[in-house]
């Protein structure tokens, strides 16, 4: 019988993968169904076992089923191997290194490729020691802050309570990031295993998985895997659970986010004290990203000087690129720091999917700098970004072509802080609110308006609470320093 | 169900549960498709908590609304890489449709397949405003 791999990772689900599953179920194929490699313009894609390897097909639609199941590497939408295509070939996948190939439920599967091994390492340390290798390891906060996840550890363990956190933050909100959703949805025990060694590290009793309402499939995958490693003894003292958000950007930021755990409205906590001393509830809290506790196991298991062999300086280890908006390949790109975003850009991404010339890319998500094409060769680490005045943020790229208008991305960078603003602090409440107005007067002629935007701006980065408030300006000003021409009636 | 009814019941799965309120607010909406009113009391009560509290949450979060939906909720991306692709002319186009309520949305996490959009928990991706009426009419049906 034929075997077939049809991803069940959401964005494969939703051009019809689940179709196609049905579908082959029905004529009599045997059909695993794995996560997405991550190759998305090829979603669906269907993969058949032979000698060889795993052979690929797509995008798939339901009337290439047949020649598929019979084999027939002329077809049009044959791929050859799988794991030979150079999207894939080229990347350095540690922390997406089971993506596309096992059942994500299947924990056979997870320690079959070699999953399990980095709490199995930590089980066998002293609490200190495995802070220490996070610590040498380099690793850094990959939800965007890049803070050291080792000295957040070093802290938490340090702190005295009757009761300790640990939180993961999957409240991934950023426009044209998915790689949390990818992970939530197709190797969730990395997560779990990330968590685990976590709470060892710290001595945590309690954590949380705050994973957004806009992923009802991660919530429920991830929610089965919780079960089904809890039954394997995985998560002994230490009592997991998810919780679904409910639509707040804002709730991202790892206080508010906090709040929200706690059953209120989420706005923003003034820091002092920080949430390794103070967070859920008051107690000493670990918060980190999905990539950040998924990074984890692979340093346990296989030492901190080898995930820190890769990167760039401070920026250790690997990042999970997401490539998206107008790309003509888009996905996901799991690299060493240091890559540049023109090879990003055209050896993977393959230029704009419409054919039209790239005219910026906004790296960070819907808070990040958009960089013309004279910023595409700075290297892509946390520190060469910062010297640019952008940020690496979640790692999402959103292309937009020549077409694209950046005063009305601009206007659109204000309302959508203004819409999700939690409104504690006033240069984001009323900031963002004013400065949509101040950019449809300077569109609409006023030259002058530009010195009370750029005030506005000034306010806004300086005066307020969060990161929503003081980076909105990061793509207003980008917008407005690069492509001046679009601000002009 | 009626609105008593699936209050007491959120209530009784959560009990116990700290931060209880989200999740309880989850499954009310999850049983009724709303969040009524005269379901804030009894919650409040419940967990000691004031009714301003328990609607100001309600009302903070997008997620949750107090009103039943006409129809079946259709969420269009309006998030950037979705404007990249075509998104605004798809939600113009959204805005026409009859059959279902529409909402905005920022992000569904499927930004290399945009513009997305989400029929209840159905995911729709590479969507164009005739792709968005085809597949509307085959699950709408």
């Amino acid at each position: 019988m034929n075997k077939l791999y049809i991803p069940q990772d959401s964005a494969a689900v939703a051009v019809g993968a689940d179709e196609l599953a049905d579908i082959a179920v029905a004529s009599g194929a045997a059909v695993v169904r794995t996560s997405s490699r991550g190759l998305l313009w090829l979603e669906p894609l269907v993969e058949i076992d032979t000698p060889a390897g795993r052979f690929g097909y797509g995008p798939c639609e339901p009337e290439d089923l047949p020649a598929i199941l019979a084999g027939s590497p002329e077809h049009p939408k044959a791929l050859g191997l799988v794991e030979e295509l150079p999207y894939l070939k080229r990347q350095q996948r540690l922390t997406f290194a089971r993506a596309g190939i096992t059942d994500p439920l299947s924990l056979a599967d997870y320690e079959a490729h070699g999953g399990g091994q980095g709490l199995l390492a930590a089980k066998a340390m002293a609490p200190a020691a495995i802070w220490q290798q996070v610590l040498d390891s380099g690793l850094r906060g990959r939800g965007g802050a890049a803070f050291p996840a080792g000295i957040k550890w070093r802290t938490v363990a340090g702190a005295q309570a009757d009761l300790k956190y640990v939180v993961c933050n999957a409240d991934e909100g950023d426009s044209g990031t998915f790689a949390d959703r990818m992970l939530l949805e197709g190797d969730p025990f990395l997560l779990i295993e990330g968590m685990a060694i976590a709470a060892l590290a710290v001595g945590a009793a309690r954590g949380y998985v705050y994973v957004r309402s806009e992923y009802p499939r991660a919530v429920q995958v991830l929610g089965e895997a919780i079960e089904i490693a809890r039954a394997a003894g995985w998560l002994d003292g230490f009592d997991l659970e998810v919780r679904k958000a409910a639509g707040s950007y804002v709730c991202g930021e790892e206080t508010a986010m906090l709040e929200s755990l706690e059953g209120k409205r989420g706005i923003v906590r003034a820091k002092p004290p920080v949430p390794a001393l103070s967070g859920l509830f008051g107690k000493p809290t670990v918060i980190n990203n999905v990539l950040t506790f998924a990074a984890v196991p692979t340093i346990l298991a296989r030492g901190p000087q080898f995930y820190k062999d890769f990167g760039v300086g401070r920026s250790t280890g690997t990042m999970p690129f997401q490539l998206a908006g107008n790309i003509k390949h888009g996905g996901l790109v799991e690299l060493a720091f240091g890559i540049t975003l023109r090879e990003l850009l055209f050896t993977y991404g393959g230029g704009t999917a419409s054919g039209r010339p790239v005219k910026a890319v906004q790296v960070g998500g819907p808070l990040g700098t958009y960089l013309p094409e004279s910023q595409w060769d700075i290297p892509l680490e946390y520190e060469a970004y910062a010297a640019a005045g952008a940020v690496l943020g979640h790692g999402g790229m959103v292309v937009h072509d020549d077409r694209a208008d950046m005063a009305k991305l601009a206007r659109y960078a204000m309302e959508f802080c203004a819409i999700e603003s939690c409104g504690k602090c006033t240069p984001c409440r009323i900031g963002s609110t004013r400065g949509a107005e101040v950019i449809d007067r300077l569109r609409a002629g006023d030259a002058k308006q530009e010195i009370l935007l750029r005030d506005l701006c000034d306010t806004m980065i300086n005066g307020s609470l969060c990161a929503m408030g003081s980076m909105t300006p990061l793509p207003v000003l980008s917008a407005l320093n690069h492509f001046p021409k679009d601000f002009q009636s | 169900m009626d609105t008593a009814k699936a209050v007491k019941a959120a209530l009784a799965r959560n009990q116990g549960r700290e931060g209880a309120l989200l999740p309880i607010l989850h499954d009310v909406q999850d049983a009724l498709g709303h969040i009524p009113r005269a379901a804030v009391p009894e919650i409040a009560s419940a967990l000691n908590l004031s009714r301003a509290e328990v609607h100001g949450v309600v009302t903070y979060y997008h997620h949750f609304r107090e009103e039943p939906s006409h129809g079946p909720v259709l969420q269009i991306c309006r998030a950037e890489a979705c404007q990249s692709m075509g998104g605004d002319a798809l939600w113009e186009h959204a805005k026409t449709l009859t059959g279902c309520e529409v909402e905005a949305t920022y992000c569904l996490g499927l930004c290399a397949s945009s513009p997305a959009a989400m029929l209840g928990d159905r995911l729709l991706a590479r969507l164009t405003p005739e792709r968005l009426d085809e597949r509307l009419q085959a699950l709408l049906r």
